[in-house]
């Protein structure tokens, strides 16, 4: 039950990721995206951290892709606007067997790691656990991406106002 | 723990419970809807549909409501794109309904060795859990707008779209401090934590130490429904319709179906939040298995009581009305008289037969406090839900640079100002 599944899940993300790359509409393409972040979400769940399956769904599915559809429903392109794909099919094909070939190494080379032993604890994955590892271990990344955030907000706010 | 087939069917059972008591409330929504704005509007409202006569004060026009959309015919416009078109309506409605899983309706019921939790999942992060999905609930209305190929709809699910990114912002901000007064995520913790007393005579209810995170939560519940006045979305006079304009039939009837059910699951998110959620108020689960007896002879005698005035009522209307219609009509409140006098009848009986019964066993009276629980949970929902109507034909709609100023300028900064004096009277007062 469990194995299928994650077969399941796991093949869903790895098509949409796949179809966001192919697809040509860019609206397909976002919600190909929104697919394989929902898959991923779910694959959290199996592993039982709720949490960073709400997060996943919430800030990923939810709030980011909810702005980058809101950006292609506003530039609204048509067909004819679109590029011709600058890949040709041959170039893909290569692609793909290049990608597939350095997947099936990296198996054989890092297959073997060991499933970790170490049991895993009651709180794994739960809001409470998050939380204290943010704000004690991690304090120092957290505040700095606050940080960056901040400095990302200041800057589209000096590039959209020509005059301040 | 192994699991049985009993414990499958417990929560199957569950399951069904909580989408039985969303769809059942759809029709009283309608019916609530119509018969309120004329009561607002000092009009009659719909009293012509008709059951061989009988028409329930316009409760038939639902049936009616549904022959109409199941026999229209399916428009689907030559440009639009097919498969977004059709999957839309089914979106908005699906996620809507999944997001009914972490509400709580009854405290935890422990018959026998079996304790089992009143509602489908009892997640750590359970009212994050319904943001989350009602965030994924904007792709519905998203892609109906952008799949018609209508400049009017594109308009609607544009603005959804920056309704609800802004909106969400306020509502899960308004959370934190509920979770700060609660130290929990959990809904039936936080419903555990409203049971105590305030000051020994105010229920600790969220509305009662959260008062400004209660007004901004049901401001953004009331954006996040698209219910007016925030229904700019689909706003008439402006974009003829919104995102359902080209949509007819049954699949219109979903979106509308889902905007009704969305009402009740804010409704939902309001009451247990807010006020109090499954408590009966003064009366802790405990308290409430103590006095079982007492209660079940209080609601079994109110409730017979109540349904018998109801019958004398209809009696009264029906002898009002004879000779008026000349058809069956004239015998309407007969017939629902002669049903609440049974209904009543039988309460009167099990309550006559409940004074000559010994003491009650202990899932007895635990099950008669989860009656009472549900009962409570229901009443205030079914209030909210009437709150969202009243609102509805009591305000005009936003403009849309309003709409944004209230959410952007307003709404968040006093949010915030409520995590902070929350935070700073939890660290003076209580600590």
């Amino acid at each position: 039950m469990q194995a299928i599944l994650f077969y399941l899940l796991a093949t869903l993300a790895v098509a949409g990721g796949l179809l966001m790359v192919g697809l040509r509409n860019p609206l397909s393409c976002a919600f190909s995206l929104i697919l394989s972040l929902v898959s991923l979400a779910a694959l959290f769940a199996m592993l039982h951290a709720e949490f960073v399956f709400i997060l996943q769904v919430l800030v990923y599915a939810g709030a980011i892709m909810v702005l980058v559809i809101f950006t292609i429903m506003l530039l609204n392109l048509r067909k004819e606007e679109l590029e011709e794909a600058p890949v040709g099919w041959m170039r893909g094909i290569f692609t793909a067997v290049a990608c597939a070939t350095a997947a099936f190494g990296a198996i054989r080379i890092f297959g073997d790691i060991p499933p970790g032993s170490a049991e895993l604890a009651a709180d794994f994955g739960s809001m409470e656990a998050v939380g204290r590892s943010m704000l004690t271990d991690f304090i120092y990344p957290f505040e700095v991406i606050s940080l960056i955030l901040l400095v990302a907000i200041v800057g589209v706010v000096l590039l959209a106002k020509k005059v301040i | 723990m192994a699991t049985s087939w009993v414990d499958y069917a417990i929560i199957g059972g569950k399951a069904i419970f909580i989408w039985g008591f969303a769809l059942t409330l759809l029709p009283v929504l309608i019916w609530f809807e119509r018969k309120g704005a004329a009561f607002i509007q000092d009009r009659a409202g719909p009293n012509r549909a008709a059951v061989f006569g009988i028409r329930l004060a316009g409760f038939i026009h639902n049936i009616a409501d549904v022959v109409k959309l199941l026999m229209k015919e399916m428009m689907i416009p030559p440009m639009v794109n097919r498969a977004y078109f059709m999957i839309a309506p089914v979106i908005g409605f699906t996620f809507i309904l999944t997001a009914f899983a972490v509400i709580p309706w009854a405290d935890r019921l422990v018959i026998g060795a079996r304790d089992i939790p009143m509602q489908v999942a009892d997640l750590n992060a359970g009212i994050l859990y319904i943001l989350a999905i009602t965030s994924l609930n904007v792709y519905g209305i998203v892609l109906a707008g952008w799949s018609s190929n209508n400049k009017f709809a594109l308009m609607g699910g544009l603005r959804s779209t920056a309704q609800m990114i802004s909106y969400e912002i306020p509502l899960g901000l308004s959370l934190v401090g509920i979770f700060m007064v609660f130290q929990s995520a959990q809904l039936n913790e936080i419903v555990r934590g409203q049971g105590d007393l305030l000051f020994g005579f105010l229920p600790k209810w969220g509305v009662f130490v959260q008062p400004l995170g209660a007004l901004l939560f049901i401001v953004a519940a009331f954006a996040e429904t698209n219910r007016n006045p925030f229904d700019l979305p689909e706003g008439e006079s402006e974009i003829v319709a919104g995102y359902h304009v080209e949509y007819s039939g049954m699949r219109f009837a979903l979106f509308y179906m889902g905007e009704y059910v969305a009402i009740v699951l804010s409704s939902a998110m309001i009451t247990t939040l807010f006020f109090g959620g499954w408590q009966v108020p003064y009366f802790p689960t405990e308290k409430l298995v103590a006095n079982a007896d007492t209660w079940l002879k209080v609601m079994l005698s109110v409730g017979g009581v109540g349904a018998l005035a109801f019958a004398a009522l209809m009696f009264k209307f029906s002898h009002h009305v004879r000779g008026r219609f000349g058809d069956l009509r004239e015998q309407e409140g007969n017939i629902l008289g002669l049903m609440h006098v049974v209904i009543g009848g039988a309460m009167l009986f099990f309550f006559w037969k409940t004074l000559s019964m010994g003491p009650m066993p202990e899932w007895g009276a635990r099950t008669v406090a989860a009656v009472a629980q549900i009962t409570s949970f229901a009443i205030k929902t079914i209030f909210w839900c009437w709150v969202f109507i009243w609102v509805r034909w009591s305000l005009p709609r936003f403009r849309y640079d309003q709409l944004m100023r209230l959410g952007w300028k307003q709404m968040i900064p006093l949010s915030f100002v409520n995590i902070f004096v929350t935070a700073l009277v939890l660290l003076l007062v209580w600590r």
